[in-house]
């Protein structure tokens, strides 16, 4: 608490007597950062450039983490089936985010026409979705899709073909939250002032033109912002194509970067090479999140 | 100071155990108060394997053994590998023969050899083998497991066909069956447990791990897989063979409903297909896999288990005598016979009295360990289970997956199974020739 009185500063004046506060208040905010982000991606870091060695007869029962450099990095840099994993999530994705923020805005437009019946029991059915755990979603969708338990039609279509199985993956992902992100979008829409809706009619306008022409570029902020959280969504596939994989062959153990990393970790029990794969990956997606943010802000702004 | 200091660990203590308890796993190796009984902790998934501890616990106040069961077969392995890194593992685990050396590499499976050198005298050496490495045993052996051909007797009756002996005949009875029962297969092609495969090549004789010394070989795609590999191409591309995993639901209702008429798998199956396809009951039969030759006897084996005991236990003498109690005690073994259906591995265990009645899923035939005893002599695993199983595994599920999906060959599946785990044996440092 021995603060030295600073220059220019009159004594005893409110300032300085609260000085050490700031620190006291996001003290548990940084704590909790520095242990839990700050300190796991320390280690992680730690372990991706690191070997586990054994030596010693022909099981080797000696087994020793030992420093390697860069390996891991060149490594998992040169593996094509990290690559391939991420072409993979990319797929999905550009499917899921339209799907997911396309949705979401036809729908929460439709709901905000005045004439809609039933708007709130829509509202709440849209949103309902998204309050299905994701593994339990994913689940009821891969019964959907086996042609032994399909009541839509999965004998006949193959829902798992090597190209078909985007679409189902995606599908789930927007079924979880296209509802979330209509109430994001129908919110902004309740926040725009009725004024405006007044003065269309008044000039004849119609419900499509007005959504079109009015809502959708008003609304524009909220949208773009919903792309943006499904991209990071996207970024963290796991759950969908993790729980869907025993039901057929179309997803391997590696479908997704995260699943690679998981896979590198827990069944190939290589945490190091896992780390340097997770170290690489957060790099890539912040690096693309950072630069969409700044590129869709500037969008947004002007 | 020292009661303070006493007290903090005590708090330590149930603090941890609350978080061990909290997430849902039982810390192992916990220290017994002097005087108090020895606590030591199990993990296995067998169904019903809590009535076998029961009798250990009545009969040894002295030992008590706790059990859980928090994942199955490789799952558990990479809990097991999880929790000895963090320090906690159980005392005692159940280990399927091929993850055993991987978790001897990895440090996990103790040697107990100095524990267990009477109980090693009831088994043969043949049994013995996938425990013991190096002249030092690493686990008791709880079962074996020929592999085996699992027939719908119904269906073969209703179509006429007669059981297979050679894989010619096999090959010629699914183009036969799918003839008379369209939509009927005569198996699945399973890419997602490689366990059939694996057994499948080692009866045609092939060693994907070998050891010469303290190097070790690898041949996953050597001449006797491919020709398991081609001979299984074929079916699959004449559209003979059903494409879907198995242990799926997709898989179970066509293992319920017959749209599968034979199950290539180990002797435990029974105790399985009650779950896996419950209204079959008495509909199954089994018989000796189809060789390459008529009158070979020779076959693979898919699974069989060890008891092992962990380098976290505090214990291990007392969790080596419940090790060699399980597998070699005649009250232990007719439970396990009777709970879970396993084939016992010690050799006295194979005449016990409980064999003479069939599983229960089995009415229909009474000889069923008859059959099995006739098999097990001609079972055959790799010289060893390579350090590394789980990449090789994995990389089969992946690779013969694509290759099913695609239609791309079975041998280059078996090339990138070769690449895979020569790569990652020789990154361990494993010396390989």
């Amino acid at each position: 608490m021995a603060v030295a009185p600073a220059r220019g500063v009159p004594a005893g004046a409110p300032r300085r007597r609260g000085s050490a506060l700031p620190y006291v208040l996001v003290a548990p905010a940084v704590l909790l950062f520095l242990g839990f982000v700050v300190a796991p991606a320390g280690y992680a870091l730690v372990l991706s450039v690191q070997s586990r060695k054994v030596s010693g007869g022909l099981l080797g029962t000696g087994t020793t983490m030992v420093f390697s450099g860069l390996a891991n990095y060149q490594a998992v840099l040169g593996d094509v089936e990290l690559w391939r994993s991420a072409l993979r999530m990319l797929l999905v994705a550009a499917i899921a985010i339209p799907g997911t923020v396309g949705l979401a805005l036809l729908f929460a437009l439709m709901l905000d026409v005045p004439r809609t019946r039933l708007a709130r029991f829509s509202r709440l059915a849209i949103f309902v979705p998204y309050a299905v755990p994701g593994v339990i979603a994913t689940l009821m969708w891969g019964f959907l899709y086996l042609p032994a338990t399909s009541p839509i039609g999965g004998d006949s279509i193959d829902f798992f073909s090597p190209v078909g199985v985007f679409g189902s993956v995606a599908n789930i992902a927007v079924w979880g939250a296209a509802g979330f992100n209509m109430i994001v979008i129908f919110t902004a829409l309740r926040a725009l002032p009725p004024e405006i809706y007044e003065a269309a009619r008044l000039d004849g306008c119609s419900e499509l033109q007005m959504a079109l022409r009015i809502k959708v570029p008003l609304v524009r902020p909220a949208v773009v912002m919903c792309s943006l959280f499904s991209a990071l969504a996207a970024l963290q596939l796991f759950n969908e194509p993790n729980t869907l994989r025993p039901l057929s062959n179309a997803i391997s153990s590696t479908w997704v970067p995260l699943m690679k990393i998981y896979n590198d970790a827990f069944v190939d029990a290589d945490l190091p090479r896992a780390a340097a794969t997770s170290v690489v990956f957060t790099v890539i997606a912040l690096g693309v999140s950072f630069v969409a943010a700044r590129l869709i802000q500037r969008r947004v702004a002007g | 100071m020292f009661t303070s200091q006493r007290r903090l660990r005590l708090a330590l203590a149930v603090a941890a155990a609350l978080v061990v308890t909290a997430c849902g796993g039982a810390g192992g190796g916990a220290a017994a108060p002097s005087g108090g009984p020895v606590e030591l902790t199990y993990w296995g998934w067998d169904p019903n394997m809590d009535k076998v501890v029961e009798k250990w616990n009545a009969a040894n106040p002295d030992v008590h053994v706790t059990l859980t069961n928090p994942a199955g077969g490789d799952q558990l392995v990479s809990k097991l590998i999880t929790a000895h890194q963090a320090g906690n593992g159980p005392d005692i685990a159940k280990v399927e023969y091929q993850s055993l050396p991987s978790l001897v590499a990895g440090g996990v499976v103790a040697d107990i050899t100095e524990h267990t050198a009477e109980a090693v005298g009831q088994f043969d050496d043949a049994t013995l083998a996938p425990v013991r490495f190096e002249g030092k045993v690493y686990g008791i052996p709880q079962d074996v497991a020929p592999l085996m051909l699992f027939y719908r007797q119904d269906l073969f009756q209703q179509h006429g066909l007669t059981v297979p002996t050679t894989w010619d005949e096999y090959a010629r009875t699914a183009a036969e069956l799918a003839q008379k029962a369209p939509g009927v297969s005569i198996t699945n092609f399973d890419a997602a447990d490689p366990g059939w495969f694996a057994g499948l090549a080692q009866q045609a004789g092939a060693d994907w791990w070998s050891s010469t010394g303290t190097t070790w070989h690898v041949d996953i795609n050597g001449a006797e897989t491919k020709k398991v590999a081609a001979y299984w191409e074929d079916l699959v591309a004449k559209g003979l063979v059903a494409k879907n995993p198995s242990f799926s639901p997709q898989w179970n209702k066509e293992m319920n409903d017959g749209t599968l008429a034979t199950w290539i798998s180990g002797a435990w199956a029974p105790a399985q297909l009650g779950g896996i396809a419950p209204s079959t009951k008495g509909k199954w039969a089994v018989a000796p896999l189809p060789a390459w030759t008529a009158g070979d006897q020779q076959t693979g084996i898919w699974g069989g288990s060890a008891t092992t005991v962990t380098t976290d236990s505090k214990h291990p003498a007392e969790a080596a005598r419940f090790a060699s109690w399980l597998n070699t005690d005649p009250d232990a073994v007719s439970e396990q016979v009777k709970q879970i259906n396993i084939y016992p591995a010690s050799t006295a265990g194979r005449s016990l009295p409980v064999l003479a009645d069939a599983p229960p899923f089995f009415p229909n035939q009474p000889e069923f360990y008859g059959i099995v005893k006739q098999v097990a002599p001609g079972a055959r695993s790799f010289s060893m289970w390579g350090p590394n199983v789980t990449v090789t595994f994995s990389s089969y599920t992946n690779s013969f997956g694509a290759a099913l999906q695609q239609g791309s060959p079975f041998a280059g599946a078996l090339d990138t199974m070769q690449s895979a785990t020569l790569a990652d044996i020789t990154k361990l440092g494993f010396t390989v020739g």
